[in-house]
């Protein structure tokens, strides 16, 4: 009976994804409680911020991909007038202005299009499969531009870079010609003066120091300078669980949130880098599977765009605690503290889960 | 579609999809297995590119944590790890019966560092509520400020009382930036007492760090804010002030010690005893009562100084912490000059105190015997010349040999002898006695006095030596000039026998480490070559100047031992040919300055010296007295039954 029940609980789950993502959580948990100087209540925040997400994950694991794609439009809709209203009413916090009150909660309408946008533009994808025109991938583009442009503006532009390499994941899979792609990157190259103009000062700073991190050591390069310390002391196999320099001495910033792959790093070497490179991998690679094998253009493109996500945050938070990338708002997926991140990720997994699971029922 | 037609497609996508577009229009058929393949295609680039960003990153991972792991180790190791100096604590410094004269005191201080405050008068209005801060306490600070390099954090507030301490630390959060500390203060217990022999300590200024870096210092003065500025506390710096440790402390990034990894304790600085006996010192200072003036004792035996007195002092323990401007300008600006010290650094015509030495070099020199004897008719004249070199008395001491002139003082009698004595070589031989130059003490800025010779004159004059410039010069006045401490010296020599010892005021340095004690006393540094039988004719004529018929007779009455001495008198102002000297007429601080130079017990000296009380009139009226009362208490162990009569004005007043 109860193992019946627990068939029925667990039959949209899937296995591998899960346990990719377990063991990712997990390592997080043993890093958080380094990062947090072994302090038992983050690490209670943490566990509940992840019963949640995984309660929205076995949620999402639930959903067929047709009630999604119905979803995906309002979703859009939704999260778009958010935007607007943030930037007319919004809260502001730390100096920008991310935050909308519903209530007596407030929520961040940014976090929302991470999921809503890939979902959107595989909607609109696959409404117009059968006669795609140049014309569809200029409203695709569109559909993208709008709210990324408004959370860039807040100025968030982690979040803002996440929504956009979500949009373009779709329409690079939906099969944008190479030549536009081409044209796009020259045009996006071309356009970097202007966009540089528009980035706040803190922003050029952040890229300037990338360059020379050394021109502000106690300002804006201090993150980078601190966090590439971190990463390099570790060496091969690390300082060991508990025993990071940079980090038990407070001389990593935002050590549990973005920076926390710094701790990772310093603590377990590059073994653990390695390992945790190839859990994501894993992770990706499952992902890319089920898009492979789903079985209508929306399926496949969320899918598809969704393991891509996965792959930016991994990729821009690691190059950006090694020094390689600017800092910008992006977590180490699975792994930084925090519930809106988590919450959105695992929405993602079970997204994944969903359509792995209802691929034959749709098979025409 | 056979696999190879998958391939062709693939890769010719691009004008395949062209034809699709363009037949999209019209709603042509498509083909949804190449769709498929196409998106799979696209999925297989992006997971390239994953594969691709992947390798990236794990080559970076491997730059840092490889290749160039040990620069950064030693990065983390540098941010992590500080070395910390460790100050030592200052050697104390005792007199010579162990009675400590300047010790560590710890106390509370609040102390603020001024590079993170914005406001600094601000600050003080909101720390004002909280503990008693004085506009001199800011004055002060701001002196500190402009004064010290590179300044961490200055006191606002020395000596905080308890309640203070309390109020603050439930305030503190108030206040960043504010500090209380437990700080070791250097304390004088006595006060004004032995002043100006001990000195005291302050802040390490722009030019202590010059100094200190000229010395090669700088290195183990790194935890050190205070230095000796003057005194003993500044001649024997390197001794007092011992050797920096250091702690190697992990810091967090705030730059706070977390904890200490390991340190070398430093070595507190070696502790001095002076050859002073503080007692003797106060009972010295204290006979000086209202006067001003100076007093050098002297043990023949080591040159160890037992007393050394310049009045009025100044309580050292207002320089520790810095002196406030309030009292800095007090102290400057009166007309006593509390400051100088006149011991080291005050010259003065030694007057009749010379005329003993004048009389060892007539002996020596063959210039005068025992028996010759002048008549003296109260003054004296070059051959030729009709200007009166007047003797103190009117009319004369009649006939006078030498004995007889050092008791009475004759004028006359010296002023024949400098005539006969070529100044060059007066200069040569007086100066074994010290005269003329540094007597070597170990404290710093002795003055050298003036012993004059032909040279000097040219030198500072650029004249040459006239008969007259010589007269004078007999009895101690024109061009000579000396400290007290000179004075002292030169007594202690003829005391010694011609044996010389360079004075001192540091008996021993006792190690802190060892314990052990390392003498400062030295070995005679030369013995003058003199005849016995005329050191032993002056030194009786000098015991008979403190008997009935000598010019401190009464400052000798009653002595339970035997003792040499010579009272003499120094001009302030220059008194006309025709004038007579009247102390009554003149003011206060024209008074003559009075001075007197002894010895006792006579036939086996213990103690020499020699004082000088500015203004005080005559050496025997105020200067023999306080000589009498220093013996009696340091041969006796108490002090005179009565104060020490004044001489009457009549019997004794000499040049």
């Amino acid at each position: 009976m109860i193992a019946r029940l627990w068939q029925r609980f667990t039959a949209n789950i899937d296995s591998l994804l899960f346990a990719v993502a377990a063991l990712i959580v997990t390592l997080g948990l043993f890093t958080l409680y380094s990062a947090v100087n072994e302090s038992p209540a983050r690490l209670v925040t943490q566990l509940a911020n992840i019963l949640i997400a995984l309660a929205a994950m076995w949620l999402a694991a639930q959903v067929p991909p047709q009630a999604l794609m119905r979803l995906a439009v309002p979703a859009y809709l939704v999260g778009l007038a958010a935007l607007v209203l943030v930037a007319l009413y919004g809260d502001v916090a730390n100096g920008a202005r991310r935050w909308l009150h519903i209530g007596v909660t407030r929520f961040q309408p940014s976090e929302m299009m991470k999921i809503a946008m890939p979902l959107m533009l595989a909607w609109y994808f696959h409404k117009h499969e059968a006669t795609l025109r140049v014309r569809d991938y200029v409203v695709a583009v569109a559909l993208l531009v709008l709210p990324t442009a408004l959370i860039a503006r807040q100025p968030d532009l982690g979040t803002a870079l996440l929504v956009l390499a979500a949009g373009f994941y779709v329409i690079f899979l939906a099969g944008l010609s190479w030549r536009i792609l081409a044209g796009l990157l020259v045009a996006a190259l071309a356009s970097l003066p202007v966009l540089w103009s528009f980035l706040h000062d803190y922003q050029q700073r952040r890229i300037l120091t990338l360059i020379d991190p050394s021109q502000d050591p106690l300002g804006a390069g201090y993150h980078t300078i601190q966090s590439t310390i971190a990463v390099g002391s570790g060496g091969s196999f690390g300082k060991g669980w508990l025993n990071g320099t940079q980090t038990h001495l407070d001389f990593i910033p935002e050590r549990h949130t973005d920076f926390i792959f710094a701790v990772f790093s310093e603590e377990f070497g590059l073994v653990g880098n390695a390992i945790l490179l190839v859990l994501y991998a894993a992770l990706i690679a499952r992902g890319l599977m089920i898009a492979a094998n789903a079985p209508t253009l929306f399926a496949r493109l969320t899918a598809g765009a969704i393991s891509l996500i996965f792959f930016t945050y991994a990729f821009v938070n690691m190059g950006m605690v090694s020094g390689m990338l600017p800092v910008v708002g992006v977590p180490l997926p699975f792994v930084s503290y925090g519930g809106t991140a988590l919450v959105t990720l695992f929405l993602g997994i079970g997204i994944l889960m969903s359509i792995a699971q209802h691929r034959q029922l749709v098979q025409t | 579609m056979s696999h190879g037609s998958i391939g062709r497609n693939l890769f010719t996508a691009g004008p395949r999809r062209r034809g699709n577009l363009a037949a999209g229009g019209i709603g042509e058929f498509r083909d949804p297995g190449y769709e498929l393949r196409r998106f799979q295609f696209r999925l297989g680039v992006a997971g390239a590119f994953v594969l691709v960003a992947f390798a990236v990153l794990l080559g970076r991972f491997l730059y840092l944590q490889v290749l160039q792991h040990a620069y950064y180790n030693t990065k983390a190791e540098d941010n992590r790890i500080s070395v910390v100096p460790v100050a030592p604590n200052r050697g104390l410094i005792t007199d010579r019966n162990g009675i400590v004269l300047a010790r560590n005191d710890s106390a509370y201080t609040l102390e603020v560092d001024p590079r993170r405050a914005d406001d600094l008068n601000r600050l003080f209005d909101e720390l004002a509520g909280v503990v008693d801060i004085q506009p001199k306490d800011r004055k002060r600070f701001r002196k500190l400020l402009d004064e010290t390099r590179g300044a961490e954090s200055l006191p606002i507030k020395a000596r905080l009382t308890d309640e203070e301490v309390a109020r603050f630390a439930a305030q503190a959060f108030r206040f960043p930036g504010v500090e209380i500390k437990a700080r070791l203060y250097r304390h004088y217990p006595f006060g004004e007492l032995a002043s100006h022999v001990l000195g005291y300590i302050g802040r390490i200024t722009e030019r202590d760090q010059e100094w200190l870096e000229a010395e090669q210092l700088t290195a183990n003065y790194k935890g050190t804010d205070f230095i000796g500025k003057t005194g003993v506390e500044q001649s024997y710096e390197r001794e007092l002030h011992g050797i920096t440790g250091s702690a190697q402390v992990e810091i967090d990034a705030a730059g706070r010690g977390v904890r200490t990894l390991s340190s070398v304790a430093p070595v507190s600085g070696n502790a001095l005893a002076l050859t002073l006996d503080i007692k003797l010192q106060e009972v010295a200072e204290r006979a000086f009562g209202k006067y001003r003036g100076a007093l050098v004792a002297i043990d023949p035996a080591t040159g160890g100084v037992l007393a050394f007195v310049s009045k009025p002092g100044y309580d050292p323990n207002l320089f520790v912490e810095g002196i406030d401007p309030q009292s800095w300008d007090a102290l400057n600006t009166d007309p006593d000059k509390p400051l100088n010290n006149r011991a080291l650094t005050g010259t003065y015509p030694p007057g009749s105190t010379f005329k003993p030495f004048m009389a060892i070099m007539a002996l020596e020199l063959g210039k005068r015997t025992p028996e010759y004897a002048i008549n003296d008719p109260g003054y004296f004249s070059l051959a030729g010349q009709a200007h009166r070199y007047r003797d103190w008395k009117v009319g004369g001491h009649g006939a006078v040999n030498l004995h007889k002139s050092i008791v009475i003082s004759c004028d006359t009698y010296y002023y024949g002898v400098a005539n006969d004595t070529d100044i060059d070589r007066l200069h040569d031989f007086l100066s074994q006695f010290g005269f003329g130059a540094r007597t070597g003490i170990d404290v710093k800025g002795e003055q050298s006095g003036l012993l004059p010779s032909r040279a000097w004159k040219m030198k500072r004059f650029n004249q040459k030596w006239f008969a007259g410039d010589s007269i004078s010069v007999g009895i101690g006045q024109g061009y000579n000039l000396a400290t007290p401490l000179q004075l002292a010296y030169a007594t202690t020599i003829l005391a010694n026998n011609g044996v010389v010892f360079r004075p001192h005021l540091v008996r021993e340095v006792v190690d802190a480490r060892t314990g052990s004690h390392r003498a400062i006393e030295p070995e005679p540094v030369a013995t003058l070559k003199l005849n016995p039988k005329w050191l032993a004719l002056v030194k009786s004529a000098m015991v008979d100047v403190t008997r009935p018929g000598g010019t401190a007779a009464r400052a000798g009455a009653g002595a339970a031992y035997t003792f040499g001495g010579k009272t003499g008198t120094a001009q302030v102002i220059a008194v006309k040919q025709t004038e007579k000297y009247d102390e009554s007429k003149v003011g206060e601080r024209h008074r003559d300055h009075a001075l007197f130079i002894a010895f006792a017990p006579a036939d086996a000296p213990r103690i020499a010296l020699g004082v000088l009380v500015e203004n005080g009139g005559h050496g025997s009226s105020t200067a023999a007295p306080i000589a009498r009362i220093v013996l009696d208490y340091y041969l006796t162990g108490k002090l005179p039954d009565k104060p020490p009569a004044a001489d009457a004005e009549e019997e004794e007043e000499d040049g």
